[in-house]
């Protein structure tokens, strides 16, 4: 047997587990077999069964491979006996800002420490959201209309979909406090698979910012497959942050699918400082004109850490923007990959799409796969990306010096200097506090980036 | 009266492939099908060495086994190879005579062609190697070169005079392996241009070849081996017309070229295989590959003009396996009507201090849809390796498409990569600009196109640069709807 079929074998295991818990999942999580979310499920997971994992021959999978991880035998369902304490994981929240807040615990709601709302607008969970009738129109029109047919790993989420964050903000409001959205995988039990799903529906003219956080609070390995659909209706605009800082037996692997009506304004940041493995896949679709498009995002890395970011903005209407900032510091042996993707559809004339992807190698066993796609079917556009990859600027470093700032200290202002440009769009100070403390503690220095 | 875009528009596509002609020319041509006794006959046709005969039947079994290419970005219907005539040549032409014995039919192909031998001879001081339908016809120069120690030749001769070179080299740089249409080729190329540049030579004119498929209903499969001995240097050009025909051809070549130490070679390509109608019917399938292998200080130029090919499958490549090796890439790749083009380079930096360059230019109009797909690969140890990329593409009218599929690897610390890529169309201000200045839309986009174009246009050796000038006025004005 060939090296392959070992490792397809293994892989064979965790998916046989998948197929064969699908049925007690179904019977566990009480759903009306006549209701809409249990054929989305079923046909989602019929997808998986035929698809599987993707393997290093999918081309969206050159670069990432997830064979190690699908190793672990992992609990799929969990007990959610574990309890935590706010003192346990109070480090965890942006404290220093009221937030709505909504925790998980190994999959499982926590109503201690949270604080959800139905006030004007609903910061509930999705658990309640798939069984309630009160719920069913909007679970009808949104669930799964994003994330179908679009990868194994998503469909693997749909059909095991039961919890994650439900937000649903009606029109004209305007969120007056971030939602704060916390998973927490604690170490109560060996190997955790977890699939959170979260629905964000933004209606016209309403405006939220939204953070969302995964923590492992174990050495055990974990795994988290999270799925986010966030549909923005007209006017609306929605401001996402994943903060990404995990320990490094935790992976992540992330799906955000982003819908825009027009003149919607949508931001995604991705801070990616820990885990072990982190694939985030961001696509955004315009379906309106003058939709405006953000993803900004920092990965710095070290150790055996692995990061790959995926994404795409697909622009089906005319006159729209999307701006794409990715910015990658690594050291030791940690792997970085970007892949952008821009499609133009031909009737989205005047288009404005701009793509930056800037590496910084600093370990001599870290490693850059970089891949900015450009798919244009319109003529009427401007579309450019650029993509460096290269060291730090030896002169300015020399300059620093010579002034008297040590080299350490000179570096680390370097590649903060370097990573700013896409932090400028953050819009909670608050969160910008506390990523400049995690990026001056990743580059191990003691010094405030006040710039 | 005004001449307004419209007008141009429709001359153009009115325009026809000024090489469509088929010359009546007496061939011998093998009967359709591909199997072992075909790739035998081949070879016994060649006359070839046993050891041949086994390279070329080891290549069909390892084809037999391999799949079609799927993953580029283009649509075609696959060509049937048991359709195809592996061997066709025209009767008359005797590759071992002189140029004075060579068939007047050919000649007067050779006239019509633009690329008259005798011109050719007297004026531009070429050398040229003519192969049609896979046969090499003449080679002019021959004498002059072999006083320099220069060996330039059809492969077939090159296999039975010089076989300790071919054995020593073919299938280096491109293995039998390799890919389903680099195999294809070692199993059944029929003939190709054969040159080494001995140790420090410098080579004192242009080595050129033209290819030209006539006969209907064949494949083109030829195969260049060029090997640059250590400091020497040659600027190698290749030209390539086909037949107006309303079926597809299939052109599946090899191009391998082994610059060792401290050698040079420039190598230029004017692509200008028939394109296919307005309609898209037609048109030749171009799948070639062409690598390039580095030692130390030695250098490969690759510059390509593409305007031809129903479909374009072409990625020259170097592998900068030396230290201090530089490997280069110009590329204009023009597309209109039903074209499509997916083409680009690979650079494989491995030896320290390596430097690539990359400037690639698309232009897409009609209904055609272009591609760059390049990969920038650096090595663990490839030390201070720096990469410079630039792929624009430049779009015309609303029914086509551009595309850039750039995978840039880089696993050591001290690699410095920079890539940008746009696409946009020809500005309207810039258009004003010229038309307030007097100048008329047409000469306008003739003269922004070949701005855009000029980066790669100086890199090509005089005389080509004059035609594919021409050419790319041929495949684009008007095309701005």
């Amino acid at each position: 047997m060939s090296a392959e079929n070992i490792e397809l074998m293994k892989q064979m295991d965790l998916k046989e587990k998948l197929i064969s818990s699908f049925l007690a999942f179904e019977n566990q999580v009480d759903v009306d077999v006549d209701s809409k979310v249990h054929d989305v499920r079923s046909k989602a997971f019929s997808n998986f069964e035929q698809q599987g994992f993707p393997t290093k021959r999918d081309e969206e999978w050159k670069y990432t491979n997830l064979s190690s991880l699908l190793k672990s035998n992992y609990n799929i369902f969990s007990k959610g006996e574990a309890s935590l304490t706010y003192k346990d994981v109070k480090q965890y929240f942006i404290n220093e800002t009221d937030c709505y807040n909504l925790v998980f615990i190994d999959g499982k709601f926590n109503a201690f420490l949270s604080n959800t709302t139905h006030d004007g607008l609903d910061v509930c969970v999705m658990s309640a959201a798939l069984t309630k009738p009160k719920y069913e129109e909007a679970i009808n029109t949104y669930f799964n209309k994003l994330a179908k047919e679009n990868n194994s790993l998503s469909d693997l989420n749909t059909a095991f979909s039961a919890e994650g964050a439900y937000v649903n903000i009606p029109k004209n409001t305007v969120v007056p406090k971030p939602i704060q959205i916390l998973n927490f995988s604690t170490g109560s039990e060996q190997e955790i698979l977890i699939q959170p799903r979260n629905l964000v529906i933004v209606g016209e003219n309403a405006h939220v910012q939204i953070i969302e956080r995964h923590q492992s609070l174990t050495g055990n390995n974990t795994l988290t497959n999270a799925v986010t659909e966030i549909f923005v209706n007209k006017r609306g605009i929605v401001d996402f942050y994943k903060m990404q800082n995990d320990v490094e037996t935790a992976s992540l692997i992330d799906g955000t699918f982003v819908s825009q009506q027009k003149d919607s304004v949508a931001s995604v940041h991705t801070f990616s400082f820990g885990g072990k493995l982190t694939r985030n896949n961001l696509e955004f679709y315009q379906n309106g004109e003058h939709c405006v498009s953000h993803m900004n995002g920092i990965s710095i890395l070290d150790g055996k850490q692995h990061v790959d970011n995926h994404t795409l903005v697909q622009h089906k209407a005319p006159n729209c923007e999307s701006h794409e900032m990715y910015k990658g510091i690594y050291d030791e042996k940690s792997t970085g990959v970007f892949n952008g993707k821009v499609i133009v559809e031909q009737a989205a004339q005047k288009i404005n799409a701009y793509q930056q992807n800037n590496n910084i190698i600093v370990g001599d066993k870290a490693s850059v796969n970089s891949k900015p796609q450009l798919e244009i079917f319109a003529d009427d556009v401007k579309c450019s990306h650029g993509c460096t990859i290269g060291q730090l600027d030896e002169s300015a470093l020399f300059y620093m010096q010579q002034r008297g700032i040590p080299k350490k200290e000179a570096k680390a202002l370097l590649m903060y200097a370097f990573s700013n440009d896409a932090l400028k769009d953050v819009k909670i100070p608050e969160l910008k506090t506390r990523i400049n403390a995690i990026i001056a503690e990743k580059l191990d220095v003691n010094i405030g980036f006040d710039l | 009266m005004k001449y307004t875009e419209d007008d141009l528009k429709k001359e153009l596509e009115t325009q026809e492939y000024e090489y469509g002609f088929y010359t009546e020319l007496e061939s011998d041509t093998f009967p359709k099908g591909l199997n072992e006794a075909i790739v035998r006959a081949i070879s016994k046709k060649k006359n070839e060495p046993e050891w041949m005969t086994e390279w070329r039947l080891d290549a069909f079994r390892i084809w037999e086994q391999m799949e079609e290419p799927e993953w580029a970005n283009v649509q075609y219907e696959k060509p049937d190879f048991q359709a195809i005539s592996y061997y066709s040549a025209p009767k008359k032409a005797d590759p071992n005579k002189s140029l004075d014995d060579v068939d007047p039919e050919l000649l007067e192909m050779y006239k019509k062609l633009g690329i008259s031998v005798d011109e050719q001879k007297k004026l531009q001081g070429v050398a040229v190697d003519i192969v049609v339908d896979s046969v090499s016809v003449a080679t002019t120069f021959k004498k002059t070169l072999a006083e320099k120690g220069i060996i330039f030749m059809p492969i077939s001769e090159a296999i039975q005079e010089h076989p300790e070179l071919v054995k020593k080299y073919m299938g280096t740089v491109v293995p039998k392996t390799d890919n389903f249409y680099a195999a294809l080729n070692s199993a059944v190329f029929t003939d190709g241009s054969f040159c080494y540049i001995p140790k420090g030579v410098k080579c004192p004119m242009e080595l050129s070849t033209y290819f030209r498929i006539n006969e209907g209903g064949t494949g083109q499969f030829e195969r260049t081996l060029l090997i640059a001995d250590e400091s020497s240097y040659v600027s190698y050009l290749e030209g390539c017309t086909a037949p107006a025909r309303d079926e597809n051809q299939l052109h599946a070549a090899v191009v391998e070229l082994i610059a060792l130490d401290d050698a040079e070679i420039k190598y230029s390509t004017v692509q200008n295989w028939f394109p296919g109608d307005k309609n898209g019917t037609g048109g030749v399938f171009n799948f070639v590959t062409k690598r390039g292998i580095c030692e130390t200080n030695a250098k490969i130029s690759w510059t390509q003009v593409e305007t031809g090919s129903a479909v374009t499958w072409k990625y020259p490549s170097c592998i900068l396996k030396g230290n201090n090796s530089v490997g280069e890439f110009y590329s204009i790749a023009v597309t209109n009507n039903f074209q499509q083009a997916d083409t680009g380079t690979k650079m494989i930096h491995l030896g320290k201090n390596t430097k690539s360059t990359i400037i690639s230019k698309g232009i897409s109009a009609g209904k055609s849809q272009n591609s760059y797909r390049g990969l920038v690969q650096i090595n663990s140890r490839a030390e201070n390796a720096r990469n410079f990329s630039q792929c624009d593409s430049l779009l015309m009218g609303d029914q086509c498409g551009a595309h850039t599929f750039p995978y840039i690897e880089a696993k050591n610390t001290t690699a410095q990569i920079e890539h940008e890529a746009t696409t946009s169309k020809i500005g309207e201000d810039q258009l004003f600009y010229c038309n307030q200045r007097g100048i008329d839309t047409e000469k306008a986009i003739a003269l922004i196109v070949n701005g855009f174009s000029k980066d790669v246009l100086n890199k090509l050796p005089m005389e080509f640069a004059v035609e594919a000038q021409k050419l790319l006025e041929i495949s684009l004005e008007g095309s701005v709807g």
